[in-house]
């Protein structure tokens, strides 16, 4: 329950059909009771009654009145959970009481939903959990699932795809390195998700993130006490062990050029959030995520397969990266009020709504445009114009930002979408390379 | 009037078995407080369970067991003719395994929210709202209304101090 002033309390109050009045009675039992009100806003009370006499409370004691509200939904159960706490002394006239308020709390979940109002209080049940010497716990697998955020892989999966069918078109793709490169790829990915993790914690960006989703606010695992800092960091440290030394057989073994795609690739991955870097904080994570998720992972692919450098695929990858650093750009939108009390300014921190949606629309609208130059330029094969059928996704995505820019689980559908615009569009490039052979 | 009996009046157990929510009052060291919960019941114990998130009245019931359970709003105790009740008892915490403890008053749980299973289904996604104490009342007397307000003066009922 949050505090309320007590104007605003008495005004809420009016929404109600009756009142719940209880106080503690002599035999240190508490007495409660239904009751018909009426509010004297302009004197901070409130009179409840008819109260039996012999019921109590005595004169001069401190009650509670509670108002509570719920609509029954056959077969679900309730909505529209709502209430009100007023403290104060209550004073007797006959079988009335008068309330003087001292003190109010409350909730109406239309106004904090409920996942907001239990994020609000994850502090008071670390603490209580603490106390009792309980933890949280989930299965492992459900643990892993949600620490490393494995569903995210398919940001590593359509660069990782792009760089092979690439190196399809001409001929070198070898399937060996290719799945060399997508496993140095996926363990890079959960390595930096749980690396964002622990230096979100402690920046603070992630404590102060009141409404995380399914996309955005980090994998709450730290948070909720799922995962220690210890096993977090150990495992981050073990993915990294397993990306690097994958990442040197490959450059020994496939050319060199390899080992300085890598070395940016996690050095990159590192810099997002690591200090001294941070590139988030100051704005920089599209063009990082633009370059990690885009020509580092399907270059580094074609590289492994091919042998060697390859252009094509940096140009071919460049509607996948402005893709995916939208959908960075887009899951910040929830996080904005948390990561600006933590310092980390990203874009949505820094610029308005109004310039967020344009530059969402801008950066869109190039990545359709790169599909058409380079299938117009013979960079890239024709039928890689079927990424364009996803497009028109882009809308509903756009649409969302500006009907739900402040409310962060209305937007979670066009998070989605935007997620899936990146997927397909990437697939059918994908697709487009293979139907070319 | 005051009764003596040792289980539940009749009445009072229907209302508990259509309850959606009931004002479970608790006394903290600054006075009384009051939350809304589902009430759940065999027709002599009250339970609510409580998640480690919203468990500042675990603390104050483990200070002061004492407690009051009241029914009070037809729209959520939909039972006619409705007869308001409240019920003081005596509460624990039940708190030894809050991942699965409170499980066993899923089926009743179930019975006035079953989109509940939904949530539990997602339960990695809100992990400490499954983490749940349970409040177990042994109820000690009732104060039954004679209509649908509680103008009048209630009918109580002793039920015997019985643990």
């Amino acid at each position: 329950m949050a505090a309320l002033t007590i104007p605003d309390a008495l005004d809420r109050v009016s929404r109600y059909e009756r009142a719940v009045v209880a106080w503690v009675g002599t035999d240190g039992y508490p007495v409660s009771a239904a009751a018909d009100f009426s509010v004297e806003a302009a004197a901070g009370t409130l009179t409840v009654g008819p109260v039996a006499a012999e019921l109590g409370p005595p004169d001069g004691d401190d009650v509670i009145v509670t108002f509570s509200h719920v609509r029954p939904q056959p077969g679900v159960g309730y909505d529209q959970r709502r209430y009100v706490n007023l403290w104060g002394r209550a004073e007797r006239a006959g079988d009335l009481l008068r309330v003087d308020v001292g003190r109010a709390s409350g909730w109406d979940e239309s106004e904090t939903p409920f996942f907001e109002y239990a994020e609000r209080s994850v502090g008071t049940a670390r603490r209580y959990l603490d106390e009792v010497g309980s933890r949280p716990r989930l299965s492992l697998g459900w643990t892993v699932f949600l620490a490393t955020r494995l569903p995210f892989l398919t940001a590593t999966l359509v660069p990782v795809a792009l760089g092979g069918a690439v190196a399809a078109r001409h001929h070198l793709f070898r399937w060996g390195w290719f799945l060399l490169a997508l496993l140095a790829a996926v363990a890079v990915h959960l390595g930096l998700n749980m690396a964002n993790d622990l230096y979100d914690q402690a920046s603070g960006a992630d404590e102060a993130n009141a409404t995380p989703t399914p996309f955005s606010g980090g994998s709450r695992v730290l948070q909720y006490g799922l995962v220690s800092r210890r096993a977090m960091l150990t495992g981050c440290i073990g993915l990294y062990v397993m990306a690097v030394g994958i990442g040197a057989y490959l450059a020994a073994a496939r050319g060199w050029g390899l080992l300085g795609i890598g070395a940016v690739g996690v050095f990159l991955s590192l810099a997002y959030t690591a200090p001294p870097f941070r590139l988030v904080h100051r704005g920089l994570g599209e063009p990082v995520t633009a370059l990690g998720f885009g020509p580092v992972m399907a270059v580094g692919t074609f590289y492994a397969c091919a042998g060697r450098w390859s252009w094509e695929t940096v140009l071919a990858s460049i509607p996948v990266a402005i893709l995916i650093a939208l959908v960075l750009y887009v899951n910040q939108i929830p996080d904005r009020a948390g990561d600006a009390a933590a310092g980390k300014r990203t874009l949505i921190v820094r610029w308005s709504p109004s310039a967020v949606q344009t530059g969402y629309a801008a950066s869109v609208v190039a990545a359709f445009v790169a599909v058409v130059a380079e299938a117009a330029a013979g960079v890239t094969p024709l039928w890689t114009l079927l990424a364009l059928l996803p497009a028109p996704m882009a809308v509903k995505v756009w649409r969302g930002m500006r009907s739900h820019y402040d409310r962060p689980y209305e937007l979670m559908p066009a998070m989605q979408t935007n997620i899936a615009l990146h997927l397909l569009t990437g697939l059918l490039l994908v697709a487009g390379y293979l139907l070319a052979l | 009037m005051t009764a003596v009996k040792t289980a539940l009046p009749a009445p009072v157990v229907e209302l508990l078995d259509a309850a959606l929510v009931a004002e479970l009052t608790v006394v903290a060291p600054f006075g009384p407080v009051t939350y809304p919960m589902i009430p759940l019941s065999d027709g002599s114990r009250i339970w609510f369970t409580s998640a480690a998130l919203f468990s500042r009245k675990l603390t104050h019931i483990k200070a002061d067991p004492r407690v009051c359970v009241s029914l009070t709003d037809p729209a959520a105790v939909p039972v006619t003719p409705f007869r308001p009740a409240t019920i003081q008892g005596d509460a624990r915490v039940i708190e030894e395994d809050l991942h699965e403890g409170w499980e066993r008053l899923l089926p009743l749980w179930r019975a006035k929210e079953p989109v509940i299973d939904e949530f539990l289904k997602k339960r990695f996604g809100i992990p400490l709202f499954f983490e749940r104490a349970v409040i177990e009342v042994v109820p000690r007397r009732v104060f039954l209304w004679p209509g649908p307000g509680m103008a009048g003066e209630p009918e109580i009922i002793d039920l015997g101090g019985e643990d």
